[in-house]
C-alpha cells in the first residue's frame, strides 16, 4: 500500500480523486444555491468574508483534484482540456457556472415558473413573475398599431401577397433568371407600393380609408425597413459609383452627400424631416408623415450603403476594369456587367450589417409621431388599466427584433458561404 | 469625348442647384407668410426653461447659447464616460472570445450574440422604465461601499471638494508632458541601442507620484462631502450633500456601453486574429519572450487592425447618445432641437446648428483617424 499525497492528484488513485473532487465541485453548488435561493448559510461559522467565497474556493478545490491528465476517461480528459486546464482558468469556470446558476434561476422563475398565462384583465395576474396575459390582450396593438380591428385582414393579406411575389423568384424558369435583378430591384417594389397604396390605405374599390397615423406596431416596422431598404440600395450604389467618378462635380458632390449623412445621427435627420421640411415646400402642399420618414431612412442609410459598397469596388483589381475597357465596353455595360456584380459579392456582410442597423434604428421613428412596435409599448404602458407592465412589454419586443435580427445575420453569413468564390 | 465629361457634370450640377434653389426659395416664402426673420440673434435672448443636469452654472436668465452649450456638455460627458467604459468591456469579451476555456468563450459569445441584436432604443428604455424603475426609494437604499446610496432617483456618491485644484491639475498636465518625452526618449534608445525602460512602470510612477506631492508641498487638499438623507415631508426623502447622477444618465451609459461594446468587442477578436501564427513564430524563434512578443510583435499589428473601425465605434456611441432625447437626459438633441426650438419656432436654424455640431465631432475624429492610419500604415515598396 503507498501513500496517497491528497495534494497531487494522479492517475494510480484516480477514482478516489474523481470522488473526491466530484465532492467537493458538489459542495461548492450546493453552498451557492442554499445561501442564495434558501437563505441558508452552511458555511455560517466562519467569517464572513470568508464565507461568502467558500462556494469558489470549493469548486476550485473540486476542480483541482480531477486535473489528472491522460486518464484515460474520455469525458474527463475532455473536460480538463476545455475548462479545467489551470488554477486560474477552474477559478474563471467555477465563477461563470455559478453566475449561470445566479441568473439563469430567477429568470426561468419570472419567465415561466411565476407566471402567468391564463385570464383577460390585470387581475388574473396574481404570481411573482410575468405577466404574459398583458401581452396576450395587446398583442393585436403590438402588431397592427392602430389599425381597425374589423380591417386587419388587409395587412395580413398584403404582407402575404408580397411574401409570395417575393418567393418567386425562387420558382422562375432558367431562361428568365437574367430578369430576376430587374424584377426584384424595380417591379416587386412598384407591385408591394400599390398594394400598400390601395389594400393598407384603401379609400377605393369600397375599402375604408385608413390614415398612416393609425398604423402601426410591428406591421409599421416591416413596411418601413422593407421600402427603405428597397431604395436605400440603389440609390447607395449610384453613390458609391459617384464617389470614385472621375467627373470632379459627381464626385465631390457625392462625397459631401455621404460624408453629412454619416456624420449627423438618425434622431436629427428625423426631426429634420418633421419640423424643417415642411419649410422647403410650397405652402399648402402636404407630405405624408410616413412618405417623410421612409425618405429619411432611405437617403440616411443609402450614405451607409454607399461606403460598404465602396470598399467591394476598392477590392476589386484594376484588371477586372482594364480587360472589361479593352473588350470595347462603355462605362455602364462595364459596371453593370463586369464590375458590380463583383464587388457586390465582396460586400454582402457588410450590406447586411447595414440592413441590420435599419431594422434597428427603425423604433426611432417615434420622434415624428409614428408608433411602431417599441412605440406602440410606451403607449400601452401608460395605459390606466395596465400600469406596472413595462419589463413585459420590453421583455417581449426585445425577444421580437431579436428573433428578426439574428436570422437575419445567420441568413447573411450563409449568403457569404453561397457566393463565396475562389479568386 | 469631352462633352462625354462635360455633360454628366453640368447635369449633376444643375440638379444639385434646382432642388436647393427650389428649397431656398420656398424656406424664404414660408418665413415671409408667417413674418420669421432668418438669423441667429435669438441665441442672445433670454432662455427661460430650466435643465435638470448640468455641469457648468445654468438657470432660466441665460441665453439661449448657454443653454445650447450645457446640451453639448451633457452630450458630451456621456460619450466620454460610454467610451472609456464600452473599450474596457469590448476589450475584455473580445479577448474572452479567444479564450481556450470553452465556458469563458460560449459566454462571451452569447453576450455579443445577444446584446448587438436588439435595439438600442429598446435597451435603453429597458433600463431606464423597467429596470431602474424597481430600485428602492431613497429611505429603503441600502449603504454601498460604506458611502453610496443607489435609488429610483439615481446614484448619490461622495463628492470631492478641493483646494487649490489648479495646482494639481497643473501638475497633472506636467506629468503627462514629461511622460510624453520620456515615452519618446525611450523609443529613441530602443532603436539606438535596443535598452528597454519599463516604460509602462515609469509612466505610471511619474504619473502617480509627481500630483501627489502637491498634497504635501502644493497645499492641495481633498476631503469629500457624503450623501446624507433628509425628510422633505412625511413621505418624502432625498439625500443631501455628494454627488448626484441622474438615472437618466445611468440608463444611457449602461445602454450605450453595452451595446457598443458587442461592436468593439468583435473589432479586438477580428484583430488579435488577423495577425498570422508566422509572425508570433518567428518572434519567439528570434529569442523574444512570451511578453516580449505579446508586446513588441502581436498588439502593434493587432492595433493597427483594431482601431480604425473601433474609432468608428466611437463615433457610433456618440451620434447613439442623441437617443437620450427619448428619457429625457437633456443632451444637445432635448436641449436645443427638443425645448428651444419648441420656445423659438426657428425650426431650420436650430436643425441646422445640431447638425453642424454632430457634423463637426464626426468629421474632427474622421480627420484624426485618417491622421494615424497615415501614420501607422505599412510602408510598403
Amino acid at each position: 500500500m503507498n501513500k496517497i499525497n491528497l495534494l497531487k492528484p494522479n492517475k494510480e488513485n484516480l477514482n478516489l480523486f474523481l470522488l473526491t473532487g466530484t465532492l467537493f465541485f458538489a459542495l461548492g453548488i450546493l453552498d451557492f444555491y442554499l445561501n442564495n435561493f434558501l437563505g441558508k448559510n452552511i458555511t455560517s461559522f466562519l467569517p464572513g468574508f470568508i464565507s461568502f467565497f467558500t462556494p469558489l474556493i470549493f469548486g476550485m478545490m473540486g476542480l483541482y483534484f480531477i486535473r489528472i491528465e491522460f486518464s484515460g476517461i474520455k469525458l474527463l480528459d475532455k473536460l480538463n482540456k476545455n475548462i479545467n486546464t489551470s488554477n486560474f482558468n477552474a477559478a474563471l469556470s467555477v465563477s461563470i457556472i455559478i453566475l449561470i446558476i445566479f441568473s439563469v434561476v430567477p429568470i426561468l422563475n419570472w419567465f415561466i415558473l411565476d407566471a402567468n398565462f391564463v385570464g383577460e384583465t390585470k387581475e388574473a395576474c396574481t404570481g411573482d413573475g410575468a405577466c404574459w396575459v398583458y401581452i396576450k390582450v395587446w398583442l393585436n396593438r403590438f402588431i397592427y398599431g392602430m389599425y381597425p380591428n374589423a380591417e386587419q385582414w388587409r395587412v395580413n393579406a398584403t404582407f402575404i401577397i408580397v411574401l409570395a411575389f417575393g418567393g418567386l423568384g425562387y420558382f422562375i424558369p432558367l431562361q428568365f433568371k437574367k430578369y430576376l435583378t430587374l424584377y426584384y430591384a424595380i417591379l416587386l417594389p412598384i407591385i408591394s407600393f400599390l398594394l400598400i397604396y390601395y389594400l393598407i390605405s384603401g379609400g377605393e374599390f369600397g375599402l375604408e380609408w385608413v390614415e398612416t397615423g393609425a398604423w402601426g406596431g410591428l406591421s409599421l416596422t416591416f413596411i418601413v425597413s422593407f421600402f427603405s431598404l428597397i431604395f436605400c440600395f440603389p440609390i447607395g450604389m449610384l453613390l458609391a459609383l459617384g464617389r470614385r467618378s472621375d467627373l470632379p462635380i459627381v464626385r465631390y458632390s457625392s462625397l459631401s452627400f455621404i460624408e453629412f449623412w454619416r456624420g449627423v445621427p438618425l434622431i436629427t435627420v428625423l426631426f429634420m424631416s418633421a419640423v424643417m421640411f415642411p419649410m422647403f415646400l410650397p405652402d399648402g402642399t402636404y407630405v405624408d408623415k410616413l412618405i417623410r420618414v421612409i425618405v429619411a431612412i432611405t437617403l440616411f442609410e443609402a450614405a451607409y450603403t454607399a461606403e460598404v459598397i465602396r470598399g467591394g469596388l476598392q477590392a476589386l483589381p484594376r484588371g477586372q476594369y482594364d480587360a472589361a475597357k479593352s473588350l470595347g465596353m462603355g462605362y455602364w455595360r462595364l459596371h453593370l456587367l463586369v464590375i458590380l456584380p463583383q464587388a457586390l459579392k465582396l460586400v454582402i456582410p457588410g450590406i447586411a450589417n447595414t440592413f441590420l442597423a435599419l431594422v434597428k434604428d427603425t423604433p426611432l421613428i417615434f420622434v415624428v409621431g409614428l408608433l411602431e412596435l417599441v412605440g406602440m409599448l410606451n403607449l400601452a404602458k401608460t395605459n390606466p388599466k395596465w400600469l406596472g407592465f413595462s419589463m413585459e412589454g420590453y421583455v417581449f419586443a426585445g425577444i421580437i427584433f431579436w428573433i428578426i435580427c439574428y436570422s437575419m445575420s445567420r441568413y447573411s453569413q450563409n449568403l457569404e458561404l453561397k457566393y463565396k468564390t475562389d479568386r | 469625348m469631352k462633352t462625354k465629361k462635360i455633360l454628366p457634370q453640368l447635369l449633376t450640377l444643375l440638379f444639385i442647384v434646382l432642388i436647393f434653389g427650389f428649397f431656398t426659395m420656398n424656406a424664404q416664402e414660408n418665413m415671409d407668410t408667417r413674418g420669421i426673420e432668418f438669423g441667429f440673434s435669438f441665441l442672445k435672448q433670454e432662455a427661460s426653461f430650466d435643465i435638470q443636469f448640468s455641469l457648468i452654472d445654468y438657470d432660466g436668465s441665460m441665453s439661449y447659447a448657454r443653454a445650447y452649450l450645457v446640451g453639448l456638455l451633457n452630450t458630451l460627458l456621456v460619450s466620454f464616460i460610454g467610451i472609456i467604459l464600452c473599450t474596457i468591456l469590448g476589450a475584455l469579451v473580445g479577448i474572452a472570445r479567444l479564450s481556450p476555456n470553452y465556458l469563458i468563450r460560449k459566454t462571451a459569445t452569447f453576450y455579443i450574440e445577444f446584446f448587438r441584436n436588439i435595439p438600442l432604443l429598446l435597451q435603453i428604455f429597458f433600463w431606464y422604465f423597467a429596470a431602474l424603475r424597481a430600485l428602492p426609494m431613497p429611505e429603503d437604499a441600502p449603504l454601498l461601499l460604506g458611502s453610496s446610496f443607489l435609488t429610483i432617483k439615481g446614484l448619490y456618491t461622495p463628492a470631492p471638494v478641493w483646494n487649490n485644484l489648479d495646482i494639481f491639475m497643473i501638475t497633472l498636465i506636467i506629468a503627462l508632458i514629461l511622460i510624453f518625452f520620456f515615452n519618446k526618449y525611450a523609443k529613441k534608445k530602443q532603436e539606438e541601442d535596443g535598452t528597454q525602460y519599463p516604460k509602462f512602470f515609469i509612466s505610471l510612477a511619474i504619473f502617480v507620484l509627481l500630483p501627489a506631492t502637491t498634497f504635501l508641498i502644493g497645499g492641495v487638499d481633498l476631503s469629500f462631502s457624503f450623501p446624507v438623507l433628509k425628510q422633505l415631508a412625511l413621505t418624502a426623502f432625498t439625500f443631501e450633500g455628494g454627488m448626484g447622477i441622474p438615472p437618466e444618465l445611468i440608463a444611457l451609459t449602461l445602454a450605450l456601453t453595452l451595446y457598443t461594446a458587442t461592436f468593439i468587442a468583435e473589432n479586438v477578436r477580428a484583430g488579435i486574429q488577423g495577425i498570422g501564427k508566422g509572425q508570433k513564430e518567428a518572434a519567439a524563434s528570434i529569442g523574444l519572450t512570451p511578453s516580449q512578443v505579446l508586446k513588441l510583435v502581436i498588439m502593434p499589428q493587432a492595433l493597427r487592425i483594431i482601431i480604425p473601425p473601433t474609432t468608428n465605434q466611437y463615433l457610433n456611441l456618440t451620434k447613439n447618445s442623441s437617443l437620450a432625447a427619448a428619457i429625457a437626459y437633456p443632451d444637445l438633441v432635448l436641449v436645443f432641437a427638443g425645448t428651444a426650438m419648441m420656445q423659438t419656432g426657428r425650426a431650420i436654424e436650430i436643425v441646422a446648428i445640431t447638425m453642424a455640431t454632430y457634423l463637426t465631432i464626426s468629421l474632427a475624429i474622421s480627420a484624426l483617424m485618417n491622421w494615424y492610419n497615415k501614420r501607422i500604415a505599412i510602408q510598403e515598396k
